[in-house]
């Protein structure tokens, strides 16, 4: 009984934490991959640098300017802004990184300067950044405050900027990909938002969407961020929301607001893991497990009837595993026991017709501890159809310590009250072993932009290519290479 | 399977099981037309079809089992009915082998649909349908040796299947014959002959089965040639 009240413990006391390390940062960058880690530049004095091996775990990592030539704004950037260092975003194009960043004096007076490196590791020999000076401004005047760029690459190659906070419009012009400066710095910037700012076009299956950030910021708990959007054809908008108000008229549809223990999302930025796999960085103005400070989240994007959507990471809880491709679910290959145990239609040893159904008391979920006397220790895993026994019933929590990916922890998969954890086989295939806490026990659950779940282990050492739970058939899953196309590797978590 | 389903056939075995009343209900004096979609090979060879199935088969005349489908009971079931213990040995059309004491004929098919239909198989013989249990066996003929390949099975209902001896999927309870319901493992098929037995456990009404390989990626293997013929035995 005391394991059993210790896992129990372990299994729930999990908060839905934000990200793990150090993770404190205020207008975070759009999430880059390089050399196998990822990297966030945010708000604050020369740019905090934050890396992540993994994506899950983060560390504080210096800051972006002391790797420029004065450690600081260049003198262009300075004479059109000021000497503060807020909210940047960061692109990679060929063989290099533009960061932009705000250099804002008084606002509205603020520029939008523009670093130019080779690589993102700050280890690296080759690890410097170039002022290339100014990119836009606003003159304290205009309606315009030049702060929080937002960059995106066409899928025509074409490079775009908008920025823009409140004070004024929110404002996109085009980049030179070669250089990263404007490529027509002679045309007037054109407007495309108000009452907004933390804007950042992305684009999808033909559409362009301006996802930008209204509210208050910087209030702690008291702060009313909320991350809305419209889309266009062009990119050059208009952007309508999906009442068909455009956002330079103030519409935007929600796409997150504050929820639980998070408040006021703020600064969306995709994160494209390819292979349907899509997630969003944002900062909350207060996470309120970590006392209420601002903090990075990376989220799960799913996409419905052409609007992103924000997912939520995994929570621990007991869950069904069903195959999207089978309508079959997970579980052991054990005899089961029919919830509330066998109902003969008629009293034993009665003749004739059965009697009338009559309702009953309600029927309790059915409890391992019931019907597991006769499993064995390690049993094989199938698939069958839903039917709410105890080998159905999967709990899945993160396991502290062990790791993760973007986004979310590595998660343990076990029968709930049992040890019995769902585990990899060096061949590629399923079976179910008590907890050891091993890497085939490990599972890394990412939400597909459908809603539906890929998962795989941590490890399958036999195999080069990373693995996902598949319905091979209707009753038999496997691990196989991830088919984005197909529905095999594609798994609902639910209510059991 | 309903209840009432289960229940039927609990009672026809326990009055199969007590005396000749089973074969009087099913032996009619009339013949009854052959299944429309068995036939016998022709021919020595075959190849699976586009999408991979086996079409020809060996099957045993159905064998009375108790009327329940779970693990145990499939089990026990497999022990009432084995077939005699001879190593080597492999059915050929016509062979007659000896289960509890009744003899059994070994008839070979080919059906004209992706699946097998037993239940017409033993219907058209005049044998009982439910609470049976069939026993299949084929044949193989690989042209290389393919590892990381499936077999994969459907079957009505309870089936377990061996290939070249070695037990690779079993499935209980009532349940439809549905296409690459039951998958192995990741399996090696031998360079030349391979054998797939199955047993099929019915408790009533319908009942049939599908087989095929599945490769590496999941998807059907072509190429493979079906030969019913036993090989030879090599003690003669």
């Amino acid at each position: 009984m005391k394991n059993l009240l210790l896992f129990l413990v372990v299994t729930f006391v999990f908060p839905a934490h934000a990200l793990d390390g150090e993770i404190l940062i205020h207008d975070p960058s759009t999430i880059v991959q390089h050399a196998g880690r990822y990297f966030t530049y945010g708000t604050g004095n020369g740019l905090p640098i934050l890396i992540s091996d993994d994506g899950w775990t983060w560390k504080r990592a210096g800051s972006l300017m002391s790797a420029t030539p004065a450690g600081k704004a260049g003198p262009e950037v300075l004479a059109r802004g000021g000497n503060n260092t807020w909210a940047p975003d960061v692109i990679h194009i060929g063989d290099k990184y533009f960061v932009y960043y705000s250099a804002p004096a008084t606002q509205p007076r603020s520029a939008i300067g523009l670093l130019v490196g080779r690589t993102l590791d700050p280890q690296s020999p080759e690890y410097k950044w170039e002022d290339a000076g100014p990119v836009v401004w606003s003159d304290g005047i205009e309606d315009s405050n030049a702060i929080d760029p937002g960059v995106l690459l066409g899928p025509d190659g074409r490079l775009w900027l908008t920025y823009g906070s409140y004070f004024g419009y929110i404002r996109l012009v085009e980049l030179d990909p070669k250089s990263g400066q404007r490529r027509y710095p002679k045309q007037a910037p054109l407007n495309v938002a108000i009452n907004s700012e933390a804007s950042i076009p992305i684009y999808h299956d033909g559409w362009y969407y301006l996802l930008v950030t209204h509210g208050s910021c910087c209030q702690g708990a008291n702060s009313t961020y909320n991350i809305r959007m419209g889309r266009s054809r062009r990119v050059t908008g208009p952007y309508l929301d999906n009442m068909g108000v455009d956002m330079i008229e103030g519409g935007g549809k929600l796409f997150a607001a504050s929820r639980g223990r998070h408040v006021g999302p703020g600064h969306f930025g995709l994160l494209d893991l390819g292979q349907g796999v899509q997630k969003f960085s944002l900062h909350y103005e207060a996470d309120l497990d970590r006392g209420g400070v601002s903090v990075l989240d990376i989220r799960p994007l799913l996409w419905r009837d052409g609007w992103p959507v924000a997912g939520d990471n995994l929570l621990a809880g007991t869950y069904s595993i069903e195959s999207a491709r089978t309508g079959t679910v997970l579980e052991l290959a054990v005899q089961g026991f029919p919830v509330g145990g066998f109902r003969p239609r008629r009293p034993p040893g009665t003749g004739g017709p059965p009697p009338e159904p009559q309702a009953g008391p309600p029927v309790a979920d059915q409890d391992a501890a019931q019907v597991a006397g006769n499993w064995p220790a390690t049993s094989d895993v199938r698939l069958a159809p839903a039917i709410l026994q105890a080998q159905q019933r999967w709990v899945i929590a993160p396991v502290a310590n062990a790791g993760g990916y973007p986004g979310a922890p590595f998660f343990r998969i076990t029968i709930a009250g049992t040890e019995r954890s769902l585990t990899a086989t060096v061949h590629g295939e399923l079976t179910a072993t008590p907890f050891a806490g091993k890497d085939e026990q490990l599972w890394r659950i990412d939400q597909l932009t459908d809603g539906t779940y890929r998962i795989g282990p941590k490890s399958a050492s036999a195999f080069a290519d990373a693995l996902a739970l598949s319905a091979v058939g209707s009753s038999m899953p496997t691990l196989s290479k991830f088919d984005p196309a197909s529905d095999r590797q594609r798994w609902l978590l639910g209510t059991p | 399977m309903s209840i009432a389903r289960k229940s039927i056939g609990l009672t026809i075995f326990s009055v199969c099981l007590a005396g000749s009343w089973c074969a009087a209900q099913t032996d009619d004096a009339k013949p009854r037309p052959a299944a429309s979609t068995l036939a016998s090979p022709k021919g020595e060879r075959q190849s699976v079809d586009a999408r991979g199935f086996i079409h020809r088969w060996l099957v045993l005349e159905p064998v009375p089992v108790p009327p329940r489908l779970t693990e145990v009971a499939v089990q026990e079931a497999l022990q009432l009915a084995a077939l005699p213990n001879v190593v080597g040995a492999h059915p050929a059309d016509g062979a007659v082998v000896t289960v509890n004491a009744t003899e059994y004929r070994w008839h070979a098919l080919e059906t004209s649909n992706y699946n097998l239909n037993l239940y017409h198989f033993a219907w058209a013989l005049s044998k009982p349908t439910s609470n049976v249990l069939f026993w299949v066996e084929t044949a193989v003929d690989s042209p290389r040796e393919m590892q990381n390949v499936r077999l994969a099975i459907g079957s009505n209902a309870a089936s377990r299947w061996w290939l070249n001896g070695e037990p690779v999927i079993a499935l209980n309870d009532d349940r439809q014959s549905v296409i690459d319901d039951g998958v192995s493992r990741r399996l090696t098929l031998r360079k030349g002959r391979n054998v797939i037995r199955a047993a099929i456990v019915n408790g009533g009404g319908a009942t049939d089965f599908c087989a095929r390989f599945l490769d590496a990626m999941d998807w059907p293997i072509q190429g493979l040639i079906v030969i019913l013929e036993p090989p030879p035995d090599p003690r003669e």
